[in-house]
């Protein structure tokens, strides 16, 4: 298991480095640079400020510049927020996306599985189609659509919730940006744990259980949830990518300062060291989550050995 | 008074075309320490009849008739009370050893959860009488197994972990759906000489359900001959094998390759078990049989008693042992 741990960081290296290069070369080739603007700037002080920043030394050197600043782990300024560097707006927004992108993981594994465990005990009932008709809905209506209708309904009518903002964190303003990001999540991990679930239970094992005299709960729990799940972990790795990308739509909409927001207003503004430097984090946040999704398999299913 | 008594059960499943019945009208009965053979093809209901009485029918199939265990009656018991007579009384054994332990959990905790369940014990109680039953059924190094996964088990040693799960709680009966047809030859001879010491070493009942002549021989004591559902013959063991009294049972036996003959080519029943969707109104077997006659498509024979302890349902005047 240990050997399998560090092989894959070690393969993370190069991944990362494809990662770098293949965003580096897409940033620049954008048109525009960092300090485009309405106003003209004389060129004396365009030509000083690009010498600062290299923007005028040829694009492999930057790169070898870039490559740097990864290594030492220090971005330099922000080419928007002069004031800033790149890693003091990191470390602020990092913890919001952080915590948000947890809660709403957690929201949907847990009510995912449990909704899906539910419908598939009571397959073909009632229950069975009210959760799979969520299931649908949830899969079908995008985050941005979804979104704004529940600030429309919560905030708007009822005034019950915020329709955005921070405020540090309070439970308030996480309500509706983490149910929005978690739900088709929940859809998408309820119908792959109720197949899965419905598959297991007509599974030789589990008539062995019952032919043993367990009671119908103690076979749910003991013999049928862990490889029923297996389905639901291996689509986490995914789950987790999405959640990252629609993070980057949630934040926006409801005016949330995490990464997502840095991302966008990053690459609306060109500021090349803000979006690579976002690009690898999540990268290396990707790599690690699969890298712990794979480990997870291991653990539940002994027939998997690294 | 027989320690199982079966009447007139039958086992129906809702499917999309209609009501199957899997199992028609089943009389048998099996006393203490007795092993009882179900023969017949795919598909005769040999396994749906024992599912019923342990319950585990598919949700879209019924049970109906009599099944009487001790003097209790135990068909269609509500799922808390079979319970207690699953694996404390009438413990199963499947098929197919691959698949019919779990995967995920480890050899130990599937032996050991049976006896905390029924019989309360504790961990470490539960533990060593798992481990001394792993040695009854003779699987070597039997304290590191319990620490294995099936995965990590061959075929045989699987079937032979089966056996000990089931007898954990002494039941009083064992019912084993096809245990060795999914192992190769030598394997079953171990399995089916084991389950033979077993029986007398535990006193245990066995209903030995299988479709190979051969295993029905070595074991048992009475044999129920089935097809399409029904009984087609019952009788003790001797009686099967030396004067059958059905024609199918002719037919079965006749089709077994013998070592003592050399045959070219060996007999087949013809054609095919009929659809049980759409059974004829007449004998099941009408089709196949070398001695049908017209009242054989008419209606159906009766079970009847003869010589007494036999059944056959057969319009066929003489019983012909051949």
């Amino acid at each position: 298991m240990l050997k399998f741990i560090i092989r894959r960081v070690l393969i993370a290296i190069p991944t990362l480095l494809v990662l770098i290069s293949i965003s580096f070369v897409l940033v620049h080739s954008a048109p525009g640079s960092p300090f485009t603007d309405d106003r003209d700037i004389p060129p004396a002080i365009m030509k000083n400020i690009e010498a600062k920043y290299h923007l005028d030394r040829p694009l492999i050197v930057q790169y070898c510049y870039y490559l740097k600043d990864v290594v030492t782990w220090d971005f330099g300024p922000s080419f928007k927020f002069k004031d800033y560097s790149i890693n003091d707006l990191v470390n602020k927004s990092f913890p919001v996306s952080i915590k948000i992108g947890f809660l709403a993981f957690l929201f949907a594994l847990i009510v995912g599985v449990a909704a899906g465990v539910i419908a598939s005990l009571n397959q073909n009932s009632k229950i069975d189609y009210s959760v799979m008709t969520f299931a649908m809905i949830g899969a079908a209506i995008p985050n941005f659509v979804l979104a704004p209708a529940l600030v429309l309904f919560f905030a708007i009518y009822m005034k019950i919730l915020p329709a955005g903002g921070w405020n540090g964190g309070e439970w308030k303003y996480l309500l509706l940006p983490v149910f929005a990001m978690s739900f088709r999540y929940i859809a998408s991990i309820a119908r792959i744990m109720r197949a899965s679930m419905i598959e297991v239970l007509n599974s030789n094992f589990i008539r062995t259980a019952r032919a043993k005299g367990m009671s119908n709960s103690y076979v749910i729990i003991h013999h049928a949830l862990r490889p029923a799940i297996l389905p639901v972990v291996s689509y986490l790795g995914p789950a987790f990518v999405g959640i990252i990308t629609g993070s980057v739509v949630i934040e926006t909409i409801f005016g949330l300062p995490g990464i997502g927001q840095l991302f966008v207003n990053g690459a609306l503004n060109r500021d090349y060291n803000m979006v690579l430097t976002l690009t690898i984090i999540i990268g290396g946040l990707m790599i690690l989550f699969n890298t712990i999704v794979d480990i997870l398999y291991a653990v539940i299913d002994p027939k998997i050995k690294y | 008074m027989s320690l199982l008594e079966v009447k007139n059960l039958s086992v129906d499943f809702d499917t999309h075309d209609g009501v199957v019945r899997a199992v028609n009208e089943l009389n048998f009965s099996v006393d203490a320490g007795q092993t009882l053979g179900i023969v017949g093809e795919s598909g005769s209901g040999k396994s749906q009849s024992v599912f019923s009485i342990m319950g585990l029918l598919a949700k879209n199939g019924h049970a109906r008739g009599s099944v009487k265990f001790d003097g209790n009656e135990i068909l269609n018991l509500p799922e808390k009370e079979l319970n207690h007579i699953r694996a404390e009384q009438i413990a199963m054994i499947f098929q197919d050893p691959m698949t019919s332990l779990n995967p995920y959990m480890k050899v130990e905790k599937q032996l050991m959860e049976v006896l905390i369940k029924h019989k309360g014990s504790s961990k470490e109680e539960a533990y060593a009488q798992s481990l001394q039953m792993l040695d009854a059924v003779k699987i070597p190094e039997a304290k590191k197994r319990m620490n294995m996964y099936p995965h990590e088990f061959s075929g045989g040693m699987r079937q032979r972990l089966m056996i000990a799960m089931s007898l954990l709680c002494r039941p009083k009966l064992l019912i084993a759906d096809e245990p060795t047809t999914a192992l190769d030859v030598t394997v079953q001879a171990q399995i089916l000489q084991l389950m033979h010491e077993l029986k007398n070493d535990f006193n245990t009942a066995i209903i030995l359900i299988t479709h190979d002549l051969g295993v029905v021989a070595g074991l048992c004591d009475n044999v129920m001959v089935m097809y399409a559902g029904q009984t087609m013959e019952y009788g003790s063991v001797e009686n099967i094998f030396y004067e059958p009294a059905h024609p199918y049972t002719t037919s079965l036996l006749k089709s077994i390759p013998k070592l003592t003959e050399n045959i070219e080519i060996l007999e087949t029943i013809p054609g095919n078990p009929p659809n049980i969707l759409n059974l004829p109104i007449g004998c099941p077997f009408e089709e196949r049989c070398y001695a049908a006659m017209t009242e054989c498509k008419l209606s159906r024979p009766d079970l009847v008693n003869f010589e007494n302890s036999r059944q056959r349902a057969c319009y066929f005047e003489k019983v012909r042992y051949e």
